[in-house]
């Protein structure tokens, strides 16, 4: 009965077959049905407008590259599009300091807030957080209940308060914004670092609940304000999202429910309408099913499953196919060794090109101990950049020649100390010999293992075996010892 | 009795605009359909979560049936015709046992709002003078037995509760056990949210379901799917999935105090059958009301 939805966007999109270049009237037709795929996924009718007006000016004019159809090129610069609506992600937690950071769930109701309590506490401890819950929820029947239970599974202490009734059913006290108060001073005794508030779920549209939530966030000031949103919310999702940051000003969006099959465009519409980022996902009932938001596969989710990976890395891989030659000629020095400070610098540009410095270059080894911590790593490899471009050709291909008489000519010439000269060339050999397993990889595992997206489920099938691969090029002698030892003992 | 039932959805609603301003925008009276009309309608159905193919249809079938005939000035009504004629009116009351407990599941995804709903469906019962015995089938997610069981007390109802991790099916049984010992008219059974993709706690769904038709013959009378109005076309999979494993009898749909429409039933009903009973329509015991198609209809089209 609902098969067909899925089936739609790649059919209309095979209709492009054998179109030279991108003209209006076709990726018009194709665009009607990217529409119909946005609004099952229910993103929301404003925002898939919009987003089609863009992506259709994006995809007008441009030529489609050899041996593709014109209806995967269209596909691809939607997924594009898409993804880049939706990041960049920075799941990162501000931590305060010489006081408790507090942060605030907050949301309709049976969205999952409590739930998500549990798991951020678990996903806190396990970073090195000391957290307590706040059972702030006093609306709901057990709530409180439910967080203690929550807060045993994880092994968090649960700051509450209980919760007296009236004879006709009405609370009598406490209020919540007391109880977020005294949970804050409670960790604060209890020498905890984070708190986790967990506030009744309430409809944006009714005044004294949001005007409480409103009056909370006065008094406590929480560091961090997140959003919980159920994926399968509808087109309402926009409305309700709105006015939680109207009244809050939300720092991050948490989405649960996604290990349903809800194609969760509410992802979309409320990143696209509040500006607000999607921080984490819900996957599962399982307290550890908390799990970092990748634009990625949420632009897979909204596009409909099948073969859209595939699809894309088709397209990724015909792109890269355009300046095989200058890649298969670095290959092959990185397989030989003979990686370069001048291939090096070639490829500054391209790391550059792979997302997110920061998430790029941190999981990249030797590259963070290149980039002093508190600088900007854009400036950082900018900086790079003018301390190879200080050195001689010579000196790029045999960066070990570099004595202390052409070091600090290098600082000289790049203003830079003589000190980082020498960490640069240190550090590149380190890099070098870290290439030479790569190397035999694909560009685009490469790419996908450096970026970090490996950690995707199945969107990198090849990646972990290509390591594998390398035999144990990657252990220290140390740890191969260690290896033949187990497999002698089996 | 409509106006009254209307403005009870309006004021859930929290909106002060007049009953049909905002209809009357949309029909601006002139006895014509036109393109604008036509994707304005279209936009509106879109928005209140009615879904692409069968907001396409829905638009097709106005359209088609404008060009029959000439129109006179009740634009409104012609519209509002076609629309109710796709949520016919018929298997909306609740069906109860000729004899002996009636007896009613209840099931859904989690955090759709089962266990309020419930509460405010014994609550129903109550009112009317009947004996309530509520069974809290979900004895996976922390504290739920707790919720119920706070309810229960509120409203002066039976509970049969299991353990935490304990055989929800033998919960189901042992309520049905006491409601035929102590002669209870009506069992309610709350059961574990539980997404339609997971098999395992969908085969747990349709053991209970199982369970009590052996206790009581002739039961579930009736097997009530919780569906949250806020929404968007998964709901259509819920519906689909939970129908398939313990053939539902209708739909209460839940959330609609707030700005969803829940347009999604449309679909559900055109494909599945499956009619929507219930609506909640706020957070206290009284709000859930008996559905009214044309009650439905108005607010959908409204902005």
């Amino acid at each position: 009965m609902f098969e067909g939805l899925q089936k739609t966007l790649t059919g209309a999109l095979r209709k492009l077959r054998g179109k030279g270049r991108l003209s209006e009237a076709n990726i018009r037709e194709s665009m009607d049905e990217v529409r119909t795929a946005l609004l099952d996924a229910d993103v929301h009718l404003d925002v898939a407008s919009a987003f089609i007006t863009r992506v259709t000016k994006r995809a007008i004019g441009q030529e489609v590259l050899k041996s593709l159809d014109p209806g995967e090129q269209v596909f691809k610069v939607v997924y594009d599009e898409l993804v880049a609506l939706m990041g960049p992600v920075d799941t990162t937690i501000p931590v305060a300091q010489g006081r408790p950071t507090v942060i605030m769930l907050c949301g309709l109701q049976g969205q999952g807030k409590t739930t998500t309590a549990g798991k951020l506490a678990l996903y806190l401890k396990q970073r090195g957080r000391k957290v307590l819950l706040v059972a702030a929820d006093l609306q709901r029947p057990a709530a409180i209940d439910q967080l203690e239970l929550l807060g045993k599974q994880v092994d968090t202490p649960v700051y509450r308060e209980d919760v007296k009734f009236g004879p006709d059913g009405a609370r009598l006290g406490p209020n919540p914004i007391d109880v977020c108060k005294r949970g804050v001073t409670q960790a604060r005794s209890l020498l905890l670092d984070t708190v986790i508030l967990d506030t009744a779920g309430r409809l944006h549209v009714a005044e004294m609940p949001m005007d409480e939530l409103r009056q909370i966030d006065k008094t406590i000031q929480p560091d961090q304000v997140y959003f919980v949103c159920d994926a399968m919310t509808g087109q309402d999702a926009v409305l309700s999202a709105r006015a939680f940051n109207e009244a809050l000003e939300i720092n991050g969006v948490i989405l649960t429910k996604l290990d349903g099959d809800a194609r969760g465009g509410a992802a979309l519409s409320i990143k696209e309408i509040t500006k607000v980022p999607i921080k984490f996902v819900g996957m599962g009932e399982k307290l550890d099913r908390l799990e970092d938001f990748r634009p990625e596969g949420m632009a897979q989710r909204i596009l409909g499953q099948g073969d859209i990976l595939s699809l894309v890395e088709k397209v990724n891989r015909v792109q890269s196919e355009i300046t095989e030659e200058e890649r298969t000629r670095q290959q092959k020095k990185m397989e030989a060794g003979d990686y370069t400070l001048e291939d090096f610098r070639q490829q500054l540009p391209l790391i550059r090109k792979m997302g997110p410095l920061k998430d790029v270059l941190g999981s990249m080894p030797g590259m963070s101990e290149m980039m002093p911590a508190d600088q900007d790593p854009e400036a950082s490899i900018r900086r790079i950049q003018g301390i190879i471009d200080s050195m001689t050709t010579k000196e790029r291909k045999n960066p070990d020649d570099i004595d202390y008489a052409r070091r600090m000519r290098i600082a000289k010439g790049s203003g830079v100390q003589a000190t980082e000269v020498k960490q640069l060339v240190t550090v590149f050999d380190q890099i070098r010999s870290f290439m030479r397993p790569i190397a035999k990889m694909s560009m685009l595992e490469r790419i996908r293992m450096v970026s970090g997206l490996g950690k995707m489920g199945g969107f990198m099938p090849g990646a972990k075996i290509a390591v594998k691969d390398q035999g144990d090029g990657g252990l220290s002698p140390r740890d191969r010892a260690a290896l033949r030892r187990k497999k002698k003992h089996r | 009795m409509f106006l009254a039932l209307y403005e009870r959805l309006k004021s859930g609603l929290a909106r002060t605009r007049d009953l049909f301003s905002d209809i009357a925008g949309l029909f601006t009276g002139k006895g014509r359909i036109d393109r604008n009309f036509l994707l304005e309608m279209e936009k509106r159905l879109l928005l209140a979560d009615v879904g692409a193919t069968a907001t396409r249809e829905i638009v097709k079938q106005v359209e088609a049936a404008f060009l029959d005939k000439e129109i006179g000035p009740d634009l409104a009504g012609f519209v509002r015709k076609i629309l109710l004629a796709m949520l016919p009116s018929e298997k909306l009351e609740l069906s109860r046992a000729s004899e002996g407990p009636t007896v009613i599941l209840v099931a859904g995804v989690n955090g759709s709002g089962k266990t309020t709903s419930i509460a405010k469906l014994a609550n129903r019962f109550r009112k009317e003078g009947k004996t309530v015995v509520v069974g809290a089938c979900d004895t996976f997610r922390a504290a739920a037995v707790e919720q119920l069981g706070t309810w229960a007390q509120r409203i002066g109802c039976e509970i049969v509760k299991g353990q935490t991790g304990g055989d929800p099916a033998s919960v189901a049984h042992d309520t049905c056990e006491k409601a035929l010992a102590k002669k209870i008219d009506v069992v309610i059974l709350d059961t574990a949210g539980r997404l339609h993709t997971q098999t395992h706690l969908m085969r747990e769904l349709e053991k209970i379901h199982r369970i009590v038709q052996r206790k009581i013959p002739g039961s579930p009378h009736e097997v009530l799917l919780v569906l949250d109005g806020t929404n968007g076309q998964n709901a259509l999979y819920q519906a689909g999935q939970f129908s398939k494993t313990v053939s539902c009898t209708g739909i209460i749909l839940t959330k609609l105090d707030g700005t969803a429409k829940g347009g999604f039933v449309f679909s559900i009903r055109q494909n599945l059958g499956l009619p929507v009973k219930l609506v909640g329509v706020g957070e206290g015991l009284g709000d859930l009301e008996p559905f009214d198609p044309e009650t439905f209809i108005s607010s959908l089209l409204d902005k």
